[in-house]
């Protein structure tokens, strides 16, 4: 008989796939209590399975281990994608480097304490050390306690960083942990579900502006939305000073415009005066003035011998070390 | 810079990671709802369903004038508030003159409607126009069992598409263990013809029989129906597919040279390799057994004979 029926013990269903009705009854009732009886049946062989199966007593009652449900049902959501190995994890498994269980306090020398390994109060905490000993190498000036805390600093900001990285990569997969968000989003989790990103309200205000200005008059004569405010001025504004002269507000306008013209003109006075050229032009006429004290100087001395001696004066003069003799040889003949 | 955003309190978090997508399941919630009209009957049958599946199920009592399940475009929004209270099951009600008490009962993968059952709801009888012994009402949140009777359920495409529908609506929590004393309540679904199927709700009364199985009595308490599939869309090949994918965490290696016998319980083989006696290397090796020096003084016996002679 039990055979007849197909038994679901994971979802406690019993189907008879045989049944059929020869000829459905009139009334209501008569059809009501033939299903009933029908179905006090197919419980019946669920119960006849269900009780057969090994129990544990509990003081509620027996409690059984239900089967693997047979009849399949759709998952909800997809399965739980496989978190990507982070740069680190990736490292440590090539270079072999396996992860030991640390105790999670640490005996303190300074202290002589127990002590936390991180967090509050922790060991080798920067704020509990009084002394940084000098080093040759240390420069002056240098506050080393700062100098700790900003390498500190700025290790901690390294880390960041790579956190967001090995985050973005597990977004790329689609492995991110459920209650992380990357950018801006409206609703999280889910598995596959794309992530809409959320314009800030800064940059809709610039589109915005963009946009109501793009006409021709700058949009000076468009309907304005309900809540528009006008495009921000992003450039400074010009300012006309006062033409007619007189004296406060009305010399402003001739200041200024005697401020650019000297400003102009005390840039082309530089250039007036050329001070390379002028330099030249003083040292071409030193050295003439040398040369021409020089010369007359000469003129004095070959005044008193003379004058065609003196290339022949100038000779030995020169070369008076090794080549005296010759030239009085010379001079005999 | 990229902006990651988190939870700030823990509870917050907490629920977040209850709506993260989970290796293995627990329960489907349902989400009630209706359309711009609904009748005095489809009011009632909604709060029934509402009462029956207390506890994990959530009733919207607005008009929803945008969404049609089976219409391009109309399913946005559920699929929104699917994705707001998290529920992957829904049930839709609306009245119109074209279809009368229309109760759609539909599915969703990834907050994405998976497939759809349209039914007509006739001949409704509430849960409060039954009269029984209040030891056999239900208890809430009870396990219940089903009964599906008639060929229907297997021969009509709509009928097994419907039987599916239900026992995943109603089926409540999986679990592994269960304890038998907790049964009181019975789905009887019987089909009538080829389109219409008879859905009553019954509670189980445990009699003495003499046996270790108790002798079962069914008392109905309602609600009862007739519902009349209209339309229905079974769902995509790919995406039916993917949505009964099992982890492959879960599915058991196979179990080599391990087998069980019902008197002598687990029976394992082991196989052991040759010993090789000779070429094996004596874990010993004691100064007097090395090779080497065995040998050198082995030579320097002879020698010494030598010299003798």
């Amino acid at each position: 008989m039990a055979e007849e029926y197909q038994i679901d013990l994971g979802n406690l269903m019993a189907f008879d796939p045989h049944h059929h009705f020869p000829s459905l009854p009139s009334s209501r009732e008569e059809l009501v209590k033939q299903c009933l009886e029908k179905g006090t049946k197919l419980v019946q062989a669920v119960a006849d399975a269900l009780f057969n199966l090994p129990s544990t007593d509990d003081p509620d009652g027996p409690i059984v281990t239900l089967p693997q449900p047979t009849t399949r049902l759709p998952r909800e959501k997809p399965l739980p994608k496989k978190k990507p190995p982070t740069k680190w994890e990736e490292f440590a498994k090539k270079k072999g480097i396996v992860q030991r269980k640390k105790d999670k306090v640490v005996f303190d020398e300074q202290t002589g304490t127990w002590k936390r390994r991180h967090g509050y109060d922790r060991v080798n905490d920067d704020n509990d050390i009084p002394i940084i000993e000098a080093k040759a190498t240390d420069e002056p000036g240098v506050d080393p306690f700062a100098k700790r805390r900003e390498e500190k600093k700025q290790r901690v900001e390294k880390q960041e960083k790579h956190r967001l990285q090995n985050l973005k990569q597990a977004a790329k997969v689609g492995a991110l942990p459920s209650h992380i968000q990357l950018a801006a989003t409206a609703l999280p989790i889910t598995g596959t579900q794309a992530v809409p990103r959320k314009a800030s309200k800064n940059e809709l205000e610039s589109v915005a502006g963009m946009a109501a200005t793009s006409t021709a008059s700058g949009g000076k004569f468009d309907t304005k939305l309900a809540g528009e405010k006008p495009p921000k001025h992003e450039a400074k504004y010009r300012k006309f000073l006062p033409v007619a002269e007189g004296s406060g507000m009305g010399s402003l306008e001739r200041q200024q415009t005697e401020k650019v013209l000297s400003k102009l003109i005390s840039k082309n006075s530089h250039e007036i005066l050329n001070v390379e050229r002028a330099v030249n032009m003083y040292n071409v006429k030193k050295d003439k003035k040398r040369s021409n004290q020089q010369q007359r100087k000469s003129s004095s001395n070959s005044g008193k011998s003379s004058s065609k001696l003196k290339p022949k004066n100038n000779k030995p003069f020169k070369k008076t070390s090794f080549k005296k003799g010759p030239s009085n040889k010379g001079k005999s003949k | 810079m990229l902006q990651i955003k988190t939870p700030k309190t823990g509870r917050a978090r907490r629920e977040v990671q209850k709506r993260a997508p989970k290796l293995v399941e627990s329960g489907k919630k349902t989400l009630i709802l209706h359309g711009t009209k609904t009748s005095d009957v489809l009011n009632t049958v909604l709060s029934d369903i509402y009462h029956l599946k207390k506890g994990e199920s959530i009733k919207y009592s607005r008009k929803n004038d945008s969404i049609r399940p089976f219409e391009s475009g109309g399913e946005t929004s559920l699929e929104f508030f699917s994705l707001k209270t998290d529920c992957s099951l829904f049930v839709f009600g609306s009245h119109s003159k074209k279809r009368p008490n229309n109760l759609v009962i539909g599915r969703t993968y990834d907050h994405h409607i998976y497939d759809l059952v349209e039914l007509g709801v006739e001949n409704f009888k509430s849960m409060e126009s039954f009269s029984y012994g209040r030891k056999l009402a239900p208890r809430l949140g009870s396990k219940p069992l089903f009964t599906f009777i008639g060929e229907g359920f297997e021969s009509v495409e709509e009928l097994k598409h419907l039987k599916e529908v239900l026992l995943d609506l109603f089926r409540g929590e999986a679990v592994s263990n269960l304890n038998i004393a907790g049964l009181d309540r019975v789905y009887v679904c019987t089909a009538l013809s080829s389109n219409k199927v008879l859905f009553t709700h019954c509670a189980l009364r445990l009699k003495k029989s003499g046996t270790i199985i108790p002798r079962m009595e069914l008392v109905e308490v309602g609600p009862s129906m007739d519902l009349l599939v209209r339309r229905h869309r079974l769902p995509d090949e790919s995406l039916r597919k993917e949505s009964m994918k099992k982890p492959h965490e879960l599915t058991k290696k196979k179990e080599k040279n391990v087998s069980r016998d019902s008197i002598q319980g687990k029976i394992g083989k082991i196989y052991m390799p040759d010993q090789q006696v000779g070429e094996k290397v004596l874990p010993n090796k004691a100064k007097g057994v090395k090779r080497e020096r065995r040998e050198a003084k082995m030579k320097g016996e002879a020698k010494k004979q030598k010299q003798d002679s």
